[in-house]
C-alpha cells in the first residue's frame, strides 16, 4: 500500500457513507483516500442492522455473506400489551455490518479509492484560511495528506464539521441514547421484528428485537437524551430483559447515540462536505440511517468528483449537493423530525390507541404510512405533510 | 468532568451533544478538555452507559 501526500479528495470515515462518497469520487474520475480510524470498516459495529431491500439495493448486490434474516413482518407492541401485525412494509434485512461494511468499501476499492484503517484524522490543515489538507495519525506517525476536498463522515461523534466551523452539536432532545445486546439462546421468529413503546419501556424512544437468526436478536433501546439522567438506557434495557429474555446469552454488547434531528442545514464549507451520521441524516423516528447516508453520499461523491474536475472547491459549488440532498429526502427528513417532536409527547394512552386503531387495518395492508398516518390525526396540517412526504419517498427510493 | 474508563465503551455520544467542542474521542479513549468544558452537563446526561461524572 503506497499512501500518496497527496488526492484530490480525502474521505474520513469508511462506514456506510464514508465507503459510498469515496466509490462515487473516484468513479467519477478523482482520486481518493478514505481514513478509517478502527482496525477495519464496519467495527465496533454500532447499529441494530436492520435496513429495507429497497434502500441498499441500488448501492450493492445483495450478498447472503452479509444478510443475517430477512424480514417481512413488523410487531408493534403497545404500552398495555396489545399488538399490531405489519406485513407491507416490503422486504428488510437485518445485516452483518462488520461484512457489509467491508463489502462497500471493496466497491469504493475497485473503483481506485485507497482506504487506510488505524488511520484517525487529528485535524484539518490550514494554510492563508483555506483547508488544503488533513492531519492523521498512522502507526503512531503524525501525517498530513494534501487534498481539495475534505468529506467528512465521521460518524455520529463527528468532528470535521466543527473543524470546519460547523455546529454539528445536538440538543439533548435530539439524540437517542442507546444500548444494545445480541442476544443467543433465546427462541424468536427469524422474519419479525418487534417494536415495544411506552414511557415505562423506553421514555421517547422504542425497544427493539431484530432478529439475527431464530435463536439470536439484537435486542436494543432507545430513549430521548433529555429524559435519561436519571434512569439511563441500560437499567431500562436491563428490566426489558428481565421480563422478556431472563435467560438470554449476551454475546456482545454496545453503546452508542442516534442523532433524531433535522439535519445540518450547513452540509457544506469550502472544501468540506459533510454525509451521514455526521451530518445528522438519519430518519429521526426509526433511528434509521444507513440508506439515507448512502443516498446522500452518492451525490457528495459526484459532486466532489465534478468540482474536482472544474476546478470549483468553494462552497457555493458544492452546495450542489445540499440542494441534491433536500430534493431526494431533505425536505422528507424535516416533516419526519415534526411528527417525532409530535410522537415525543404523545401519551401512552394514546400509543394504546394507535395499536388498538392498528389491530383493526389487515396486516398486508398495514404500512407504516398508516401508522404514521393515525398517529398525526387531529392535526391536519402535519397530515398533509406526512401523506406528502410518503409520496415523495416512494418516488424517490424507487 | 471526568469518564470512568473501566465503563466507558468509547461511542462517541457524548460528543455529539458537547456544545463547545471539548470532547476528544479516538479510537481507543474519550478525553474531555477541562478548560473548555463550561459543565453543562449534556455528556453526562447522554451518556449510555453513565461513565461520565462531575469532577467536584
Amino acid at each position: 500500500m503506497n499512501i500518496k501526500n497527496r488526492y484530490d479528495v480525502v474521505v474520513i470515515g469508511a462506514g456506510p457513507a464514508g465507503s459510498v462518497a469515496a466509490r462515487f469520487a473516484a468513479e467519477n474520475g478523482a482520486s481518493v483516500l478514505m481514513l478509517e480510524r478502527d482496525r477495519e470498516p464496519g467495527i465496533p459495529v454500532r447499529c441494530a442492522e436492520g435496513v429495507s431491500h429497497n434502500g441498499i439495493a441500488p448501492f450493492i448486490d445483495i450478498d447472503q455473506r452479509w444478510i443475517a434474516s430477512k424480514i417481512d413482518v413488523a410487531k408493534l407492541h403497545s404500552p398495555n400489551g396489545e399488538t399490531a401485525i405489519m406485513r407491507n412494509n416490503g422486504t428488510g434485512y437485518v445485516l452483518e455490518r462488520r461484512i457489509f461494511d467491508t463489502a462497500l468499501c471493496e466497491l469504493a476499492a475497485e473503483k481506485g479509492a485507497l482506504l487506510v484503517t488505524k488511520a484517525d484524522a487529528l485535524d484539518l490543515v490550514w494554510e492563508n484560511d483555506k483547508i488544503i489538507g488533513v492531519k492523521y495519525k498512522y502507526l503512531g506517525e503524525i501525517r498530513t495528506v494534501k487534498c481539495d476536498i475534505v468529506i467528512g463522515a465521521d460518524g455520529v461523534e463527528s468532528r470535521v464539521g466543527r473543524w470546519a466551523g460547523i455546529d454539528t452539536s445536538l440538543r439533548l432532545e435530539d439524540i437517542d441514547t442507546c444500548v444494545q445486546y445480541t442476544l443467543a439462546g433465546i427462541d424468536v421468529e427469524k422474519d419479525t421484528c418487534e417494536f415495544y413503546f411506552g414511557k415505562e419501556v423506553s421514555p421517547g424512544g422504542y425497544v427493539w428485537i431484530f432478529p439475527k437468526s431464530d435463536h439470536t436478536a439484537n435486542v436494543g433501546i432507545g430513549i430521548a437524551g433529555h429524559l435519561a439522567h436519571e434512569k439511563g438506557p441500560k437499567e431500562f434495557l436491563d428490566e426489558f430483559m428481565q421480563k422478556r429474555f431472563p435467560n438470554a446469552t449476551v454475546t456482545y454488547t454496545v453503546y452508542g447515540g442516534v442523532p433524531t434531528a433535522a439535519a445540518l442545514k450547513e452540509l457544506v464549507k469550502d472544501n468540506v462536505m459533510i454525509v451521514g451520521d455526521a451530518a445528522h441524516q438519519v430518519n429521526p423516528i426509526t433511528g434509521g440511517g444507513i440508506v439515507q447516508a448512502m443516498i446522500a453520499a452518492r451525490s457528495a461523491g459526484k459532486v466532489a468528483a465534478e468540482a474536482v474536475k472544474q476546478k470549483r472547491f468553494d462552497a457555493k459549488f458544492l452546495k450542489k449537493y445540499t440542494k441534491e440532498w433536500d430534493k431526494t429526502l431533505g425536505d422528507t427528513q424535516k416533516v419526519i423530525f415534526k411528527m417525532k417532536e409530535k410522537f415525543m409527547k404523545l401519551t401512552d394512552e394514546r400509543f394504546n390507541g394507535i395499536v388498538d386503531f392498528c389491530q383493526k387495518v389487515p396486516a398486508d395492508k398495514f404500512s407504516l404510512k398508516a401508522l404514521f398516518t393515525e398517529a398525526v390525526k387531529g392535526d391536519p396540517k402535519l397530515m398533509m405533510d406526512v401523506a406528502k412526504a410518503f409520496v415523495v419517498s416512494k418516488i424517490k427510493l424507487k | 468532568m471526568k469518564i470512568n474508563r473501566e465503563l466507558c465503551d468509547v461511542c462517541g455520544t457524548c460528543v455529539s451533544v458537547c456544545p463547545v467542542d471539548a470532547i476528544i474521542v479516538s479510537e481507543f479513549k474519550v478525553d474531555i478538555d477541562n478548560m473548555k468544558c463550561i459543565n453543562c452537563l449534556n455528556c453526562l446526561k447522554v451518556c449510555p452507559i453513565k461513565a461520565i461524572t462531575e469532577d467536584k
